[in-house]
């Protein structure tokens, strides 16, 4: 690899490492770091560098901003291509109510847990289910406790459930000999 | 006149409920906001059949959004697969308007009803959006639309676990739709346009780039995310427990039906079937993952206790097929996909909508809540009962036709062990539903509950129009699968 | 052909399940209005079924439910013959079910009739059934309607053996019978109930149609063929006219209907004679009898000793499917009906003793026939027809069984029979037996106590019915000419 190509593949391309780096920044953060704002704060890491992505996509060697210029200099003039320039503006929107939304339910979060950090959050909703789990095992160990006393109840012609009293049952069994 | 306001149409299914959300919020008032949306969703309901009755007839329909005609402009495009998916959505958004007074009465603070219908409008306009569009970036913004105003849907949930599912939804929902963004941005680098059908016929001249191939990895993937395909499904069970149950009902019918639309719409028309499935082995990796996320999910719904929790697993399963039918790449494929997409929208819908009846009642749906309201909700528990023997393909239902076009699909080019899989997982099926059956039926109730009575009228109306139409569609399928052929061979005869 | 009779027959007994329905608070008009539709349906099928016997076949298609595939009904002498069962029956069972139901003063009776009904339209569809499609959707609508009936109780041991008894047949139902109408459609390029079978020149060879063939009859979990016979002891959670109906007359029935119609116009005679694709299944049915004939002897429960009987005498007709032979089918086909006449016999003699004197067991009936002798008579009838021992009718159907054995070459079938024919008797008649010869209990009553009228009539009418047949088996005969020797 000479340095030429080197510098080529580097230099020529500094924009989408710089994309990489954010990006990759932006996603780290995500998944690492458990404070809820901080996760907004990733995404919007992530989302940024998709957006200088665009934008740097759009960009031509030696061009203007996308404005129309009257006179001589309009008609030679290089233009970047505006329409990765709108994509973004569209994007960036959204973006932003994302990020809005995402705030907003942090707070929420924040009322009702008293904490924005995730773990205390979990902790709390794993408290929650543990509790109901057993809860629910209870109540259905005791609803089926209670049938099984009402049905011992029951006597039907059905099943091969014995009904007869253990001595009924000797009884037969010594009669399925023949005694006649 | 009227052929004028024919040919709006396209737009106008994505423009009306736009409209009708803000007139939501300036009118404050529950009962209107309700009125609002009832008349918006059935007035899209009728524009989506009036699109299906055109398109059927007259072909394929191509909208210039502001009369800018394509490439430069934002095309709205309908074809045979996306009416289909537009009947879909507008019609459980149309049913849950009739469902949603009584439901959300006892879910959502009166003071803050205005907001909920305002956000399912917006929902409603994102995902109609996603199936109309001819442009690929368009669709991303719709996709972030609709996701946008379910991440606040599931946030007005009861329970303020709510919150949280609603948080990491966003996240995982917000970086799937980056990625979607990415690989739209490396199509847009490689081909200079954002319009599908334009991308389209660019795109063979520069195919054998990376560019494209990392493109095309990101839109799978980023996809993936939005319709929980196994192993990028931890968002759904939470979501779909913890919304409100007209929420869960929209949200679990739809969106990851529309977004399975979306990669559907990428992978055949845009890259083509034989870029997509030949040259790379995409078609082995999603079957791969589509089994695995039938199995794995029908057992976990086996352990719930949770009826929605249930039914969230479910839906996982249900998408497995649907993935693998298009996966195979062949017509008999995307027939049982769209099919199945259609069929499975309809099922789980009138599930999550017997499940929220259940709410409405005891105001929990755990299997022991809802022990022995057999005998007291006769009308709701037999709606579960028939939906769910259609989610395990029971025949004179929807859910037979799906999987017997699927088995079709998978029986012909000789793949057995996928037509085990997809057994095998109906039989899990059936397990979990008849779970859910026997706590209705065979359990007594517990001891001091008052026999309290059925669900609203409302309610069970909307609950049985999908299980009639569930019944329907499977004792007259000829019309459904006639679409879904017509759907494939669209697909399947464009692309490169 | 616009033969619509046909899907007015097959949706009769379910629309009158409504007026049952509405008849819930008067108990006499309800099982008026049940024994009415039944007598009129078997009226119906008789008279519209008619000319099937001289070659028509009506048919009609409702709707097409897949492109190409439609809802169809065609009548051939399998399906009437099967039909005329069903519903000859149901009237019986009806009024067995009316006295059994009040004499135990069960719960829940309108819902029972209801589902009765329900369960005799499922049955009346599958026999009338011309495509697998349509059989499909009537056997598992059978499946559904019968499962309120299994599980009629309510309590939990009705719900573990309605989960074995839904497992079981909705497993083999949509796990084997399922995949294998696709690869019929895939293979053939149709689904329709052909003359001479639909794989004539489909290049199906030898082990693929053996394989088929197994798919197709494992698939037919209401046949009850080992190892997926399970669900019949299971059902016995069911009250006994349930048990009667399920056992007799229209589920097990369907079944073997189901594999008889599959060997003659899927699979067809001579087909399956070229090929040797049924020999494996023969095998199977051979072990299904001989063992749920030895499990039979071990059991002490009246009706689990029934229900393995029902497994074994099932076999029977499976075998007759499997010989590859038209006498083989013909014997099939009366077993149908000479087993479905003596079985339900023995269930309504089952529940008559329970109702009369509260006994289940075969030990404890020891000298009871001095104190029901009609109800233990028409047991001895019924045994002697299953057994095969003439003058009961159930001599024909092995009679032809066995020289459709002979025709095919299969000399062990008959070695088969015939053993089994000995099992039968050793653990059927031991009943009547013990009724009569052997020394009575204690507590047993000496004295008249017959039960309800409404029990003893019907099983009585039964009995008579097996011997009628031995002397004028030419209705069976006649029915089923296409297979009879000329």
């Amino acid at each position: 690899m000479s340095l030429a190509s080197l510098s080529d593949d580097f230099f020529g391309l500094f924009n989408y490492w710089v994309v990489i780096v954010l990006m990759m920044i932006g996603f780290y953060t995500v998944i690492s770091h458990d404070n809820l704002v901080k996760k907004l704060i990733g995404l919007n890491l992530f989302q940024t560098a998709v957006f200088v992505f665009y934008i740097s996509m759009g960009k031509i060697t030696g061009s203007t901003a996308p404005i129309l210029m009257d006179g001589p200099a309009g008609e030679d003039a290089l233009y970047a291509h505006p329409l990765p320039h709108v994509l973004i503006l569209t994007a960036i929107v959204v973006g932003v109510a994302t990020t809005a939304l995402g705030l907003a339910l942090v707070v929420r979060i924040n009322e009702a847990y008293g904490s924005i950090e995730e773990d205390d959050v979990l902790a709390a909703d794993f408290e929650t289910q543990a509790s109901e789990s057993e809860d629910e095992a209870r109540r259905s160990e005791r609803a089926q406790a209670r049938q099984q006393r009402e049905e011992a109840r029951d006597e039907h012609d059905d099943g091969e459930r014995d009904e007869r009293t253990p001595e009924q049952r000797e009884a037969a069994d010594e009669r399925r000999e023949p005694s006649s | 006149m009227i052929t004028q306001f024919l040919e709006q149409l396209p737009a106008l299914v994505i423009v009306l409920p736009l409209m009708a959300a803000p007139v939501c919020v300036l009118l404050h008032r529950a009962t209107l906001a309700w009125l609002v949306y009832l008349i918006t969703a059935w007035a899209c309901f009728a524009i989506a059949f009036l699109l299906f009755v055109q398109v059927k007839v007259g072909g394929p329909i191509s909208y210039a959004m502001g009369g800018w005609p394509p490439p430069f402009g934002i095309e709205l495009r309908l074809d045979a697969l996306n009416v289909v998916v537009l009947l879909l959505v507008t019609g459980i958004g149309a049913l849950c308007s009739v469902y949603a007074k009584a439901s959300v009465a006892v879910e959502i603070a009166r003071e803050r009803v205005y907001l909920f219908y305002a956000a399912l409008l917006l929902c409603l306009c994102g995902l109609a959006g996603i199936t109309v569009t001819g442009d690929a970036f368009n669709l991303f913004v719709f996709l972030e639309i609709s996701s946008l105003a379910s991440y606040g849907l599931i946030a007005m949930g009861t329970k303020r676990r709510a919150l949280l599912s609603a948080f990491q939804y966003l996240i995982m929902g917000t970086i799937g739709g980056t990625f979607l963004l990415i690989g739209i941005g490396f199509l847009y680098m490689m081909t200079g346009s954002l319009n599908m059908a334009d991308i389209a016929q660019r795109l063979p001249a520069v195919a054998h780039t990376r560019t494209v191939e990392a493109g095309l990895a990101f839109i799978v993937v980023g996809a993936s995310l939005k319709f929980a395909l196994f192993p990028l499904h931890v968002w759904l069970p939470n979501a779909y427990t913890f919304a409100p149950s007209t929420a869960s009902v929209f949200i679990a019918a739809t969106s990851t039906k529309v977004a399975l639309y979306a990669l559907i719409r990428f992978l055949f028309t845009v890259f083509g079937a034989a870029y997509a499935f030949d040259r790379l082995p995409l078609g082995e990796v999603l079957i791969v993952l589509s089994v695995a996320a039938m199995l794995s999910a029908s057992l976990a719904a086996i352990f719930q206790t949770d009826v929605k929790r249930l039914l969230a697993w479910s839906s996982i399963a249900q998408i497995g097929y649907i993935v693998m039918g298009f996966a195979l790449a062949s017509p008999a494929g995307i027939t049982a996909s769209v099919a199945h997409i259609v069929n499975h929208g309809i099922i789980k819908g009138a599930l999550f909508m017997a499940a929220g009846a259940l709410f409405w009642r005891m105001r929990s749906v755990s299997l022991n809540d809802i022990a022995g309201l057999g005998r007291s909700m006769p009308w709701t528990s037999a709606a579960f009962v028939v939906a769910g023997l259609s989610l395990v393909g029971v025949p004179a239902t929807g859910g037979f036709i799906s999987k017997w076009l699927l088995l079709e699909a998978v029986i012909a080019p000789g793949r057995y062990w996928l037509a085990a899989a997809i057994l095998v997982s109906s039989l899990l099926a059936l397990i979990y539903i008849w779970r859910v059956v026997e706590a209705l039926y065979f359990r007594a109730a517990p001891e001091g509950r008052v026999a309290l009575g059925e669900a609203p009228l409302s309610m069970r109306l909307a609950t049985w129009t999908l299980v009639l139409a569930n019944i329907a569609l499977g004792i007259y399928a000829t019309p459904l699968v006639q679409a879904a052929e017509r759907a494939a061979t669209s697909l399947l005869g464009s692309g490169a | 052909m616009n033969e619509t009779w046909l899907a007015w027959l097959v949706a009769f007994p379910a629309l009158m399940s409504v007026a049952v329905a509405a008849c819930g608070r008067w108990p006499n008009l309800r099982e008026t209005v049940s024994v009415a539709t039944a007598v009129l349906l078997f009226a119906g099928i008789a008279w519209l079924g008619g000319p099937v016997v001289d070659g028509a076949r009506p048919s009609v298609t409702l709707l097409e439910v897949l492109p190409g595939i439609g809802l169809t009904f065609t009548l051939e002498p399998l399906g009437l013959l099967f039909a005329l069962v069903a519903s000859g029956l149901w009237s019986l069972t009806t009024i067995y079910a009316a006295g059994y139901m009040r004499g135990n003063a069960e719960h829940a009776q309108t819902r029972f009739f209801v589902f009765f009904a329900l369960a005799i339209s499922a049955a009346i569809g599958i026999a009338f059934a011309g495509n697998l499609v349509t059989l499909f959707i009537f056997y598992e609508m059978l499946t559904l309607s019968t499962y309120p009936l299994v599980t009629h109780h309510g309590d939990t041991e009705s719900r573990n053996g309605g989960r074995v008894y839904l497992g079981i047949l909705l497993t083999t139902s949509i796990g084997f019978f399922l995949p294998a109408i696709v690869i019929t459609y895939l293979v053939s390029g149709s689904v329709t109930f052909t003359d001479g079978g639909l794989f004539a020149d489909a290049g199906l060879g030898v082990l693929g149609a053996g394989a088929l063939y197994m798919l197709f009859l494992y698939g037919t979990g209401k046949a009850a063929l080992m190892p997926f016979h399970r669900w019949l002891p299971a059902a016995m959670v069911a009250p006994t006219p349930v048990s009667a109906l399920l056992h007799a007359v229209a589920v097990v029935k369907a079944g073997v209907f189901i594999v008889l119609k599959l060997s003659v116009y899927v699979f067809g005679v001579d087909y399956l004679a070229a090929t040797g694709a049924s020999v494996p299944m023969m095998w199977v049915a051979t072990i299904t009898v001989l063992g749920a004939s030895l499990i039979a002897m071990t059991r002490d429960n009246l009706k689990a000793r029934l229900a393995y009987s029902t497994v074994s005498q099932l076999s029977y007709i499976v075998l007759g499917a499997t010989m590859a032979s038209k006498l083989g089918i013909l014997g099939g086909g009366m077993h149908i009906a000479m087993h479905a006449f003596a079985k339900i016999t023995l269930f309504f003699c089952a529940g008559a003793i329970y109702t009369a004197t509260h006994r289940k067991h075969v030990s404890e009936l020891d000298g009871l026939g001095y104190a029901m002798p009609i109800t233990f008579s028409a047991f001895f009838i019924a045994s002697v027809s299953l057994a095969g021992i003439p003058p009961m009718g159930g001599i024909w159907s092995k009679w032809y069984l066995m020289e459709g054995a002979a025709d095919g070459g299969h000399n062990a079938i008959i070695l088969v029979l015939a053993i089994s024919s000995l099992l039968n008797i050793v653990y059927l008649l031991e009943i009547p037996t013990r009724a009569f010869f052997y020394n009575p209990r204690p507590d047993t009553p000496r004295h008249w106590q017959e039960a309800p009228l409404a029990c003893v009539i019907p099983l009585s009418i039964t009995a008579a019915a097996s011997i009628v047949w031995f002397l004028y088996p030419l209705p069976f005969l006649q029915l089923l000419a296409p297979w009879a020797p000329q």
